[in-house]
């Protein structure tokens, strides 16, 4: 079951908007229902599943309703039509102490203009889901300075928030919406405010916690580097209808509509593509306590000239024939000559070099040291390079002949 | 040339005499008796002041101040006033005054949040209330003071009901207006988190309105203040009724001292609501 199952949600903005639902869901447009009846259409038939644990973006520019959107999900707004499921229970149908009950323990919210209350000390900001939830100053204090602490403002808690910069002022934000430990966060465009370098602190600062926290996550943004950079998957709303939704090599690599298309274009795949992207499974492998023997024939049978050696789930290296011809072993573990590998979070852009520099294979680990596989240079070449795009214009223009 | 008659102006004003004076038979004793918490309240406001040494109440005074503005220019300036007004021989009225205005100005506090705060979360409600406040900003107090005269009496709380009819306003208009500017992604956060109409209220909105509900009482009170003259017509007693002495008698020293007086208790409150106003306004700056 979905965490966040969003069905068929339409919202009109203006005086009547029932009247008009029949004749945006039979396909009236955005533009002319605004000439009709001067009703603005905000959402039409946005069909979402958020999965537990997940970091789901929402990609937009302004004015997709992307805000509107997010806002549905913890009713800031409700919809015209539609349904909007936590845990499988529609929130529509929750009465109005439900909702607040929903809203202190549940989710949590980050806003673009981080809307501290300015009257308040930092320390009773973080706290402030805490004591609308009923727990006593004192313990709430407690749980806010921890939380302080996770986001890096130990030490400020005495100050208000207009005495901090503009990233410290998210933090805050970040840690008052943490604090209440709820199972979904809801960031509204949460770092959209800052400037590049801030708001790169700020989206590893949140890869950190999402690491320990495993919330559900549904981030909005305008920027495609971020939406790719954070997303575990990304859903493109352009004029409040979903465009596309995939993980980001989906979104990156098969855009569905020229709009997406047009979007990824200038977008740095080196940055954004890992090396996971990139992998060769290796059909086989071979374990160090393999005799050389068997080794041999099985490479041999296969036509191999080399093969990856394990040690449990940890890459020893690699056998060639050759080698093996020549061993006096019994086992292949003298015979493994090691190789370079790479973490498979890294991204294509510090491959480059290496894959310049030698012919030899790179291997792909986890952050443990596990092995999952090579680097596929002909993987990285086809993704890397935009002949790929070029292709793709050229086979849409017709020949003239 | 003259407007037709239409309506008959006459009979139009003896409806409403009549009506008025149906109103004082039916409910003045009733009404008086009401209002009778209303002027013990104040007649012990004036006891304790009038029957405290006059270097206590500076003190008490100055100490207010400091807490209001917390710098020493301002409590020395209290200070300097009160004894102004000791000097020049008006300290026993001037105390009459202080507890009229006191008592107006909680009078105006009790009355004026609420229906503010009523205002600000009900548009329907401040459909009507709005041109009500503008009828009690504008009208002559000299009209209204017939009926409360008549269903008062002569005396304290006639002159109390005055005052606060004419000084309420602004406190009810910049409580509205103090919510209202409330920044909407705040409002949207508290909401957010869970936080229920009434913890909003308390929590949110009225802290960050305080800025501008400072604002309006220093406007109330001004206002009172300016009725001092009117209300000693009614018989409240103090500073006001030594200006109309003055007039009566033509006495144009006795009327600029006590005007004086009124002057220096004016820029009193003034100063120390207005100081109070700016450090909310910037929170704890002042602190470090």
């Amino acid at each position: 079951m979905a965490k966040i199952d969003i069905s068929g949600i339409y919202k009109i903005f203006g005086p009547n908007p029932k009247r008009h639902l029949q004749a945006v869901k039979k396909g009236l447009s955005k533009d002319d229902l605004l000439a009709d009846s001067g009703h603005t259409l905000g959402l039409q038939d946005v069909n979402l599943s958020i999965e537990e644990g997940e970091l789901f973006v929402i990609m937009g520019l302004s004015g997709s309703g992307k805000s509107t959107l997010i806002r549905h999900i913890n009713r800031l707004i409700d919809p015209t039509s539609g349904s909007i499921r936590i845990d499988g229970e529609n929130v529509l149908n929750l009465r109005q102490d439900e909702l607040i009950q929903l809203r202190r323990h549940k989710m949590s919210m980050v806003f673009q203009r981080f809307a501290l209350f300015p009257h308040k000390t930092v320390l009773d900001n973080v706290a402030y889901g805490l004591t609308v939830q009923g727990i006593d100053k004192k313990n709430a204090r407690v749980i806010a300075t921890d939380w302080l602490e996770q986001v890096g403002l130990q030490g400020f808690g005495d100050q208000h928030p207009h005495e901090l910069s503009g990233g410290m002022q998210q933090r805050v934000g970040l840690a008052r919406a943490l604090a209440t430990n709820p199972d979904i966060l809801l960031m509204d465009e949460a770092f959209s405010a800052l400037d590049p370098l801030i708001r790169k602190e700020m989206q590893d600062l949140l890869m950190k916690l999402q690491q320990q926290l495993h919330k559900t996550i549904v981030f909005i943004t305008h920027d495609l580097d971020e939406a790719l950079r954070l997303g575990n998957r990304i859903a493109i709303l352009k004029d409040g209808a979903l465009v596309q939704q995939g993980d980001p090599q989906d979104i990156l690599l098969s855009p569905q509509t020229d709009y997406v298309a047009d979007f990824v274009k200038d977008v740095n795949r080196g940055k954004v593509l890992k090396a996971h992207h990139v992998l060769a499974k290796p059909v086989s492998t071979l374990s160090t306590s393999t005799t050389v023997a068997k080794a041999r024939d099985w490479m041999m049978r296969h036509g191999f000239d080399y093969a990856t050696v394990l040690e449990g789930n940890y890459l020893k290296g690699i056998v060639t024939l050759s080698n093996l011809q020549a061993a006096t072993q019994e086992t292949l573990r003298e015979s493994v000559s090691p190789v370079s590998s790479v973490l498979e979070s890294a991204d294509l852009e510090s491959l480059m070099p290496r894959m310049i520099r030698d012919t030899a294979p790179i291997a792909v680990t986890t952050d443990t040291g596990e092995f999952v596989g090579w680097v596929s240079r002909s993987k990285v070449i086809r993704l890397i390079s935009p002949a790929q795009a070029v292709d793709r214009e050229a086979s849409l223009t017709e020949p003239v002949e | 040339m003259a407007f037709p008659e239409i309506l008959d102006a006459r009979s139009l004003r003896q409806g409403i005499d009549g009506f008025v004076n149906q109103l004082v038979i039916d409910y003045a004793d009733s009404l008086e008796r009401l209002s009778q918490p209303l002027l013990t309240f104040l007649v012990s406001v004036e006891q304790l002041l009038r029957n405290s040494p006059w270097y206590l109440v500076i003190a008490v005074l100055a100490v207010i101040a400091w807490f209001g503005s917390r710098r020493w220019t301002l409590v020395v300036g209290v200070t300097l006033l009160m004894l102004f007004i000791g000097v020049i021989g008006q300290w026993d009225r001037g105390m009459q005054t202080l507890a009229l205005m006191i008592v107006a100005l909680i009078m105006c506090l009790i009355v004026g949040i609420p229906v503010g705060v009523l205002m600000s979360l009900s548009e329907r409600f401040r459909k009507v209330a709005l041109p009500i406040l503008d009828v009690m900003q504008t009208m002559p107090s000299f009209v209204y003071l017939i009926p409360v005269v008549m269903l008062f009496g002569l005396g304290k709380v006639p002159a109390l009901i005055a005052t606060i009819v004419y000084a309420v306003p602004p406190l009810i208009r910049l409580t509205d207006l103090g919510i209202r500017l409330v920044d909407h992604s705040v409002m949207e956060a508290a909401t957010a988190f869970g936080a229920t109409r009434r913890q909003k209220l308390l929590g949110v909105q009225l802290p960050l309105a305080l800025p501008n509900i400072m604002a309006g009482i220093n406007q109330t009170t001004m206002m009172a203040l300016s009725m001092v003259v009117v209300a000693s017509m009614i018989g409240a007693r103090g500073l006001g009724q030594e200006v109309l002495a003055g007039i009566n008698r033509l006495e144009v020293g006795r009327g600029l001292l006590a005007g004086l007086a009124i002057v220096a208790l004016a820029i009193l409150f003034d100063r120390v609501t207005q100081a109070y106003g700016k450090r909310l306004q910037y929170p704890k700056q002042g602190d470090k």
